[in-house]
């Protein structure tokens, strides 16, 4: 089949990004330089992790509503560790920011597994419950930047072959996730769910493991982000990343993964977060009214979606050509 | 109110609630209910009108509040406060007209109800104290940015959304004394949300379309503590000075770094200490709340009332490297 050699949604994107840089060099040459490009790579970093976490999940027919949620309680529990136990190497805080995500992630996966709640309901609540453990372990209050260790905060920042390891996380993920998804009985099994689930069971996956695992490896990824956000903006307090699970959403959604779950791509999950993250760090450049800002980010989203349910759109086929001369 | 109607309240109370050996109604109560539990602001606030209780001698306070930031959660704890006929209520509201109801009734008990921080609709209190005025902190954001550039220069605006209210009116107040700050230019105005990702971002943008840029005024605390932490990573350092207004612990780690040479915040310390001399003065000396007044607060100096009987205690407190280290584990 041709789309699936050259994958048309994707071309179609990464046009209107180069498209989107063109104007935006129009109005501010140095945006395009290659060192703000590395830039705006690494701001969009955390958005381009949570999107492919997010992509897995929306593609087993679920979505993850607490993934901004799960991202600030793990980030705020680590970042306590840190005050705590100032000289806990970096990878350890890692794992356990890895580990804490997942088990948030399998909280949300066994509701929806074994209670058969609809996610949407399920990610709402834990939501909010994630959000209010904040408040609870921290007692509303802020972990500042003085009271991090100087390696806490310098992770994400230290530089291996000019770019910050922020930006690798993102690289390795992005690396991980197409090998996982085209590679693994896994991946397969993700597509096979969202795709048509009552033909999954047949071929003997478990439709209801295979959701769970998908909520775990998002929970997982918001745990790590968790980290490198903190780490970042050397700040943790209850409404980190307040709303930021919509623009997780948004992103796969612009990178044409369907809502209806079974069709998507890694790369058109990375390719909606750059194109988003292009957007949010062109906009306080090139001198538009904070009042328009929004609107055109929001016009941004709708267009790109318009575009996709038109290309994705089949044609319907006609099986009985009397019934149609008839009418 | 009276002498007589309060022993009659008191021994009422007293006698219906507590059965057993009379408690020491003898000292003035004074409670402090504030937004929410917890909140470093509000401790430092009640150490504050610690100080005045002790100052006055015959003042016990009730620090009091909700565990979240609710006017529910308010009106709950007036209740308890009316059922314990305390003496007088300072309150932050959470919602100016929510809690009026409740606090209407307090005053027809003869509870006196003072508003501060956060205030109350005119009807529910009797007097709001301001910890600053708008034009005195509008005339403060841009002072500390031009204290630090005596030859002038290119500054901007990061503040929270584009419909805070208390931002804009700070921000209007500051355009209206730039005169006073000859050679001073405001180049842009950004808006961060409130959110450190979005002000970061904002911060990095003002860095790179102005490159002279000399001071970014952030009157918000999200936004003073990302725009620092932009500098920072921008390794502008030195060339461009983040001000406004933040908290101390929160903007400890910008003043290490040089990323914030000064910012300003009211001193809570100050707030809860002319909260409760003001409360002390209008339940027991018989001051009356009415426009024009002067009302002493202790070392604070006096508070003038205005038309709808609100009044400003101070200018913001400036925090520098000098006193961040006594302020940072207060609030």
């Amino acid at each position: 089949m041709l789309p699936r050699i050259i994958p048309v949604r994707e071309t179609i994107l990464a046009g209107a990004i180069l498209a989107l840089l063109a104007l935006i060099a129009s109005r501010f040459a140095g945006f395009v330089a290659p060192s703000n490009l590395a830039n705006v790579f690494n701001d969009t970093s955390p958005l381009i992790i949570l999107a492919l976490g997010q992509m897995v999940v929306i593609l087993t027919r679920c979505i993850d509503l607490s993934v901004a949620a799960n991202l600030a309680l793990t980030g705020m529990a680590v970042a306590m560790i840190n005050v705590a136990m100032p000289g806990l190497p970096i990878p350890v805080i890692i794992v356990i920011a890895l580990l804490l995500g997942a088990a948030m992630g399998a909280v949300n996966g066994l509701l929806v597994w074994k209670l058969s709640i609809p996610p949407i309901v399920v990610t709402l609540g834990t939501m909010t419950i994630f959000r209010g453990i904040i408040f609870l372990i921290s007692g509303g209050k802020w972990v500042n930047s003085h009271e991090m260790s100087e390696s806490f905060t310098g992770f994400p920042r230290a530089e291996v072959l000019g770019l910050p390891l922020l930006s690798w996380a993102a690289i390795v993920t992005v690396l991980l996730f197409a090998i996982m998804m085209a590679r693994t009985p896994l991946g397969r099994s993700i597509f096979a769910v969202g795709g048509n689930p009552h033909a999954a069971v047949y071929t003997g996956i478990n439709v209801g493991r295979t959701q769970f695992l998908a909520f775990v490896i998002s929970g997982a990824l918001a745990g790590l982000t968790g980290y490198l956000w903190v780490a970042r903006y050397a700040v943790a307090y209850v409404d980190i990343a307040g709303g930021f699970e919509l623009e997780v959403v948004a992103a796969c959604v612009i990178g044409g993964i369907s809502i209806a779950g079974g069709v998507g791509s890694v790369g058109g999950a990375v390719l909606g977060a750059l194109f988003l993250g292009v957007v949010k760090n062109a906009l306080p450049v090139v001198n538009i009214s904070p009042f328009w800002q929004l609107a055109i980010s929001g016009s941004a989203i709708l267009i790109a979606v318009a575009f996709n349910a038109r290309a994705g759109r089949k044609k319907g086929r006609i099986i009985l050509k009397s019934a149609e001369a008839k009418s | 109110m009276s002498v007589f109607d309060k022993l009659i309240a008191s021994a009422a109370l007293a006698t219906a609630m507590f059965a057993g050996p009379a408690m020491a109604q003898d000292d003035v109560r004074i409670a402090l209910v504030v937004k929410a539990l917890g909140i470093g602001f509000f401790e430092a606030a009640a150490e504050g009108a610690e100080e005045a209780a002790e100052e006055l001698g015959n003042v016990e306070i009730i620090y009091t509040g909700p565990t979240d930031t609710t006017a529910e959660g308010q009106i709950e704890v007036i209740n308890s406060l009316i059922a314990q006929n305390v003496d007088a209520i300072a309150v932050s509201a959470n919602d100016t007209d929510a809690l009026v109801p409740a606090l209407q009734r307090a005053m027809q008990r003869g509870i006196t109800v003072i508003s501060w921080d956060s205030g109350v609709a005119p009807e529910g209190r009797e007097l709001h104290l301001n910890p600053s005025s708008n034009s005195l902190i509008g005339n403060m954001i841009i002072k500390l940015a031009a204290d630090h550039l005596p030859d002038g220069g290119e500054v901007a605006v990061l503040s929270a959304t584009t419909t805070s209210t208390n931002q804009n009116i700070w921000i209007e107040e500051m355009n209206k004394v730039m005169g006073n700050y000859p050679g001073i230019e405001v180049v842009a105005t950004v808006y961060g949300d409130d959110l450190a990702d979005k002000s970061y971002r904002e911060a990095t943008g003002l860095m790179q379309s102005y490159p002279d840029l000399d001071a970014i005024i952030a009157p918000t605390s999200v936004g003073i503590v990302a725009a620092a932490q932009a500098v920072v990573d921008a390794g502008k350092v030195g060339e461009v000075n983040v001000t406004g207004l933040g908290l101390p612990s929160e903007m400890a780690g910008a003043i290490e770094s040089g990323a914030s040479q000064s910012f300003a915040i009211w001193n809570p310390i100050d707030l809860g200490y002319s909260a409760t001399m003001l409360a002390y003065e209008l339940s027991q000396n018989g001051v009356e709340a009415a426009p024009g007044a002067e009302i002493p607060m202790g070392r604070m100096g006096t508070l003038t009332l205005d038309d709808n009987s609100e009044g400003a205690m101070a200018d913001p407190f400036v925090y520098d490297a000098s006193n961040i280290d006594q302020f940072k584990s207060i609030f």
